[in-house]
């Protein structure tokens, strides 16, 4: 029994788009977008839409011509649908293979070897983890499968893309010389871990194809590029070097921003919306157990209105010891949002980002820390968060979220929560 | 003698939604589960039958056979009062199952879901209501019935005093 490595990268279609098709079946076969937060970008497209030449980030005003000729449904994004039917994808797969890694919301690799004795083979494994997925949720997959993570990856786009493989490609099942001409035709940033970056200083030294890169010696890749770049060259020679990563790695840094519905002007809205966005910030880290040592506020005018005056200023302020309670880092974010504030700006955007985590149960304590008040933060934050479990989030919050929020977000055109929300369930007559 | 109830808010143990363990299909009804203790407390013994203590009664369990697979709908009109399910009524539906004739189905046609008994006879493919007042949905030889999936229970609420 052969127990080489094989892995298989199991993708969603066109995600965002394939959950709203699943509950409204009128948008079948019409050009979808879906928008980003405040339905500012386009964040997922249909194939009609691709079709139309439209690129994945564009901003919604500038396409809304074309989407007004072309009949384009545009929607905002409905990210609780979209992760209740990801949850539903990957509780599937895991009757597939228990070795699984949720790679992102719409793509999960799993870990083949030892399950191929369950399956005459692995094409016809792919069918059926299609097939399932199909009829279970009404969302369309494509899986490659590979002796590499990078192999998986690649045969997932050549199963994606050309319709002669019928949503399944196994990159081992191809003769050298099938997989050779695949490859030759394919641009080197195909390959996973390819940037923008680095397919220019390949492409200055001669190496254009994914095929060129495998050829690429390991060696020499490794002197030019460094390691990381060597690793993806032996992976596409099926040496495995990356494994599954089952448990996703301790986060570095949270982000919460968000783009408001209208401009902003007045500190007082900006303090509401920084607020917010340290507060949910501070309950993922609370979450993971996890502290912070240092908070960074940035607020953005809108790039897209060239002829208004730009100010894009961002300050990190680091704290005096790392802390996850929520008054503490809103104080702290407070204070560098008052020393970048300037008046008369249109602000599109603020934002934080909790820097320099660590594990709070190996927290290096200062000199000069009030254990009786540290105890006194911890049990606080513990009440907050399970009264807001129970009662729902922000029943108890920092004064300084205020209430009004007039530059709350806009989802003008969000779908149901079809399958979350009592009162928003498809209806059937 | 104490009858003991157990209230347990299920809500509380809610996590986030992207998280890679299963958690409850939240779309089922289990606001509160109700654990069911009911034994004679007795000071100084322990009870008999703390051995024999189970975990109570879960509507997902009774009502749910796969849950990924597993939606809710909300039925609007009188099409099925026939068949006890009625305007406002929320039906539970299973994609993973086989429709076969006879069985109640959400099927989408011209674009819109409706709930039908699934008549398939002799080569002829009918969508029944179970109200004399409505038409059988009939498809002609060649069309395609795409059917969502089956419905295979239905919960409605009365009451909600006291809550």
């Amino acid at each position: 029994m052969s127990l080489r490595p094989q892995f298989a990268l199991v993708d969603v279609n066109n995600f965002y788009v394939s959950c709203e098709r699943v509950f409204r079946p009128r948008l079948e076969q019409r050009p979808v977008v879906v928008l980003s937060n405040n339905d500012g970008c386009v964040v997922a497209r249909s194939y009609e839409v691709r079709a139309l030449g439209v690129k994945m980030g564009v901003p919604w005003f500038q396409i809304k011509d074309l989407a007004r000729r072309y009949k384009i449904v545009a929607l905002s994004s409905n990210y609780t649908l979209y992760g209740d039917m990801s949850n539903r994808v990957v509780h599937i797969l895991r009757g597939f293979s228990p070795n699984l890694e949720v790679y992102s919301i719409d793509e999960s690799f799993l870990a083949l070897e030892g399950m191929q004795s369950c399956y005459e083979n692995t094409i016809l494994l792919g069918k059926n983890i299609r097939q399932r997925i199909k009829q279970w949720t009404g969302l369309p997959v494509c899986v490659g499968i590979g002796s590499t993570k990078t192999l998986a990856k690649l045969a997932n786009h050549l199963a994606k893309k050309n319709d002669v493989f019928d949503g399944v490609c196994d990159i081992d099942q191809l003769s050298l010389k099938e997989a050779n001409a695949w490859m030759s035709g394919l641009p080197v940033d195909t390959v996973w871990g390819v940037g923008r970056q680095l397919y220019r200083r390949l492409t200055a030294i001669g190496i254009h194809t994914v095929l060129d890169l495998r050829k690429a010696s390991p060696q020499y890749i490794r002197n030019q590029f460094g390691v990381v770049l060597q690793r993806t060259c032996e992976e596409l020679n099926d040496v495995s070097c990356l494994s599954l990563e089952e448990v996703a790695p301790a986060q570095k840094q949270i982000i919460n921003s968000r783009s408001f519905g209208i401009m902003v002007s007045e500190i007082e809205e900006l303090r509401e919306a920084v607020a917010m966005h340290v507060t949910s910030a501070a309950e993922k880290l609370r979450r993971q157990c996890l502290v912070s040592a240092a908070v960074c506020v940035f607020i953005q005018t809108n790039r897209f209105q060239g002829d208004r005056p730009q100010y894009h200023p961002s300050l990190t302020i680091p704290l005096l010891a790392p802390s996850d309670d929520t008054l503490v880092l809103i104080t702290a974010a407070l204070k560098a949002l008052d020393v970048m504030y300037r008046p008369h700006y249109q602000y599109k955007k603020a934002g934080i980002i909790l820097l320099l985590l660590s594990d709070k149960r190996i927290e290096q304590r200062a000199l000069f820390d009030n254990v009786d008040s540290a105890r006194r933060s911890a049990q606080l934050m513990a009440v907050i968060d399970a009264v807001n479990r129970q009662f729902g989030r922000h029943t108890l919050r920092s004064a300084a979220m205020g209430t009004q929020h007039r530059w709350a977000m806009r989802a003008d055109r969000r779908s149901g929560r079809y399958t979350t929300s009592w009162d928003e369930l498809p209806v059937a007559r | 003698m104490v009858d003991i109830m157990l209230c347990i808010p299920i809500d509380a143990l809610e996590t986030n939604s992207l998280s890679q363990q299963p958690e409850p299909l939240r779309a089922l009804p289990h606001q509160v589960e109700i654990k069911l203790l009911k034994h004679r407390l007795s000071a100084g013994f322990p009870s008999p039958a703390a051995d024999y203590a189970e975990d109570g009664l879960d509507l997902n369990d009774y009502l749910v056979r796969n849950k990924p697979a597993t939606f809710m709908f909300t039925v609007k009109g009188q099409s099925m009062v026939g068949a006890s399910i009625e305007d406002g009524d929320k039906v539970i539906v299973d994609r993973s199952i086989q429709a076969q004739h006879n069985d109640i189905v959400v099927a989408v046609v011209d674009g819109d879901y409706t709930i039908k008994r699934l008549y398939r006879n002799q080569g002829k493919i009918e969508l029944h209501p179970e109200n004399s007042e409505y038409h059988p949905i009939i498809f002609k030889e060649g069309a395609e019935l795409q059917i969502w999936g089956v419905v295979v229970g239905v919960v409605r609420r009365y009451l909600m005093r006291g809550a």
